[in-house]
């Protein structure tokens, strides 16, 4: 096995990995907030590709402006998601509302089939296509956007969580509800903006990925899967586990389909996803009492 | 519900008027088609094409008289549904032949059904071994995955890149596709130097293109429908990948440019020749055909009608040329498909015979490369 060839394995999987953490990040901060796992997390992936397509080619805006208008209404979804599924059921158990959850993801990858189509589109990248040879390894241009803009997102996520009130209230909530609300946070107005944040963050992610993998109806099932395995290889932590574990995921996926075969790629994936939740139930960095925001 | 109603309708009617309204009742066609699900992008356009063939038929007066109805269903690509619907439209709706299913999974379920019930099939998915061995009453318009495999090793040969890598997309496309590659390889003297699949959902194949890189492979071909292979030549392009790219005829659609941009030029692919109508020369008997079905299709759905929809609109037309031959009965229609020579349609010019269900010859497929966001025939 060849340097060059192993570097080009660990660049390819880096940058798919950072995509699986950016999923992973969203993920985590809905089940700290409301202890619930939310299979739509990657309906909102697909909103945001879709969303900047329908935005760039319909309505024919341009890029920058595409871009942030999807955020929007990707989020607006996320409210709405959670306004008219999440809270009209009192006293739910986290098992219906995680059934909830994966009915929600239906409802939204079915009204996208019929609101758009069920072709696959791709739109176009930042900054052109002239790949930067590192090495003897190339990425693109995009690869970088996609690194970059994962880790700001993880950055201002730590801000938010530990400098903010409200940020420090979700936290609160995370620990213990019921203390939390006695102290006077509105534990109801913190699911909700976890929602929003994580359904935002969703929204970024599947922008950022469409110029490499194209975007279609049906791209945010198995993207939500890869990102709730970096979660979970993460200890569901809000922060740089979470990314740790889809970069470490991606780069596995990446060197398994080079070096062993490439018909065990999502094999392996699911595998660390097992071993994980049997060995490590807590994650690959946490402690088996540990904070989790 | 509205077909169902339509139905009732008519056939009070028919109570009703026996004598005069009898003579010109519909001839009724069933078609199955999965225009919902993953494989839709097979089940969308063959149904269009289909509703918009049977239209224009009955438009210039149907056949003998007498217009022909179409009952579509949608099996959205599921053997189980394919087989539920197919005693419905034998029992229910009572047709005299059945046009689909769109996927081969679905036709090798429906078989028996059209065996049993004696009602001639004549599916619209590529699978060798629909037809292989014939049966009685199933017929089929794609054309097979080896004939496209032959196309794109003939070209190898020609520009002696014998040793070659495969990288196939794990469905039965892939698998079906990859079998014949390794099954011809040999007679063609090729070497496989490489044999890698893919997920159908996968988003990035640097890992298998790296790896075919350091290889000795002198060109490389690709088996799947978008988006992979789509995904796939980006990727190559990023990699500086120099060698020759081939893809399969699951690609072979505009679509297919659009979605690979720049890293799609200079890509070769076996293709039906619907695709390149317009530059085919006035003497190939397939471009009456080819243009009408491409002039039709724009007109009623706006965009441009492809190879998939091509094998419904070629079921259609034999159906309808078996029907101008003789009866109107199942048995009838089933024997004068056999009797069909020389019908030159969209797949290919067919020859169907009692030993021969598939009725194409290599001809079917011309080599395209896109260039410049076109295609081109590759001499």
């Amino acid at each position: 096995m060849q340097f060059d060839q192993l570097l080009q394995f660990s660049l390819s999987g880096l940058s798919t990995g950072a995509i699986y953490a950016l999923i992973g990040v969203g993920f985590s901060i809905i089940y700290n907030a409301t202890g619930i796992i939310n299979f739509a997390q990657g309906e909102f992936v697909m909103l945001g590709g879709m969303l900047t397509l329908f935005f760039l080619e319909t309505m024919q805006l341009p890029l920058w402006i595409a871009i942030p208008s999807a955020v929007c209404v990707s989020t607006l979804c996320g409210l709405l998601f959670e306004r008219l599924a999440i809270r009209p059921l009192r006293e739910a158990t986290p098992i219906n509302l995680v059934i909830i959850t994966i009915a929600g993801s239906i409802l939204i990858r079915g009204i996208s089939m019929l609101l758009w189509d069920k072709d696959t589109h791709s739109i176009p990248s930042f900054s052109g296509d002239e790949p930067i040879a590192i090495g003897n390894a190339t990425i693109l241009p995009q690869h970088l956007w996609i690194l970059a803009i994962t880790l700001l997102i993880v950055g201002i996520n730590r801000f938010y969580f530990y400098h903010t009130i409200s940020g420090k209230a979700m936290r609160a909530c995370a620990y213990n509800r019921r203390a939390a609300g006695l102290v006077g946070i509105d534990v109801k107005r913190m699911v909700l903006f976890s929602f929003m944040i994580s359904s935002a963050m969703g929204g970024v992610a599947g922008i950022i990925v469409a110029p490499l993998t194209m975007t279609a109806y049906d791209v945010g099932i198995i993207l939500g899967l890869k990102g709730f395995c970096a979660a979970i290889i993460g200890g569901m932590s809000s922060g740089l586990a979470t990314v740790v574990g889809g970069l470490v995921l991606g780069v596995l996926e990446s060197l398994g389909a080079g070096i062993v075969s490439s018909g065990y790629k999502d094999a392996i994936a699911f595998i660390i996803l097992l071993l994980i939740l049997i060995i490590r139930p807590q994650g690959l960095f946490g402690k088996a009492e540990s904070e989790r925001v | 519900m509205i077909i169902r109603l339509f139905s009732a309708v008519v056939a009070l009617c028919s109570v009703l008027f026996a004598n005069t309204v009898f003579a010109a009742a519909p001839i009724k066609i069933g078609a199955l088609f999965a225009v919902t699900g993953p494989a839709a992008f097979l089940g969308e356009p063959e149904r269009n094409s289909a509703k918009m063939v049977v239209d224009e038929i009955n438009k210039s007066g149907g056949v003998k008289g007498r217009k022909l109805e179409l009952v579509v269903y949608d099996t959205a690509g599921d053997p189980t549904k394919a087989v539920n619907l197919a005693t419905k439209l034998i029992k229910d709706d009572k047709v005299v032949a059945i046009i689909g299913p769109s996927t081969t999974g679905e036709t090798m379920a429906v078989i028996p059904v059209a065996e049993r019930e004696k009602v001639p099939l004549v599916s619209c998915s590529a699978g060798g071994k629909i037809t292989d061995p014939v049966k009685k009453w199933v017929f089929k318009t794609a054309q097979n995955d080896g004939l496209a495999v032959n196309r794109i090793y003939e070209h190898l040969q020609k520009t002696s890149h014998t040793n070659v890598a495969i990288l196939t997309v794990s469905d039965g496309f892939g698998s079906s596709g990859r079998e014949q590659l390794k099954a011809q390889a040999a007679k063609h003297g090729i070497t496989i130097v490489s044999d890698d699949t893919y997920g159908p959902k996968d988003t990035d194949m640097t890992a298998q293109l790296t790896k075919i890189r350091a290889s000795k492979a002198q060109a490389i071909i690709c088996w799947g429908t978008n988006p992979g292979p789509a995904v796939i030549a980006k990727n190559a392009r990023q990699l500086g990948v120099k060698l020759p790219l081939y893809m399969s005829h699951g690609v072979s659609s505009k679509k297919f440019i659009q979605l690979a941009g720049d890293a799609a030029e200079g890509i070769r692919l076996p293709s039906g020749k619907v695709l390149v109508a317009d530059l085919l020369p006035n003497s190939d008997s397939q471009k009456k055909s080819l243009m009408a079905f491409v002039k039709d299709y724009q007109k009623h759905y706006k965009a441009e009608g492809d190879h998939f929809g091509g094998h419904a609109w070629d079921a259609v037309m034999l159906i309808k040329s078996a029907l101008e031959h003789g009866g109107d009965s199942s048995a009838s229609i089933r024997d004068q498909l056999e009797k069909t020579k020389g019908f030159a349609g969209i797949g290919g010019t067919f020859n169907y015979s009692a030993h021969d269900h598939a009725g194409l010859g290599k001809d079917a497929f011309v080599l395209v490369e896109v260039k410049k966001k076109d295609w081109i025939i590759v001499k």
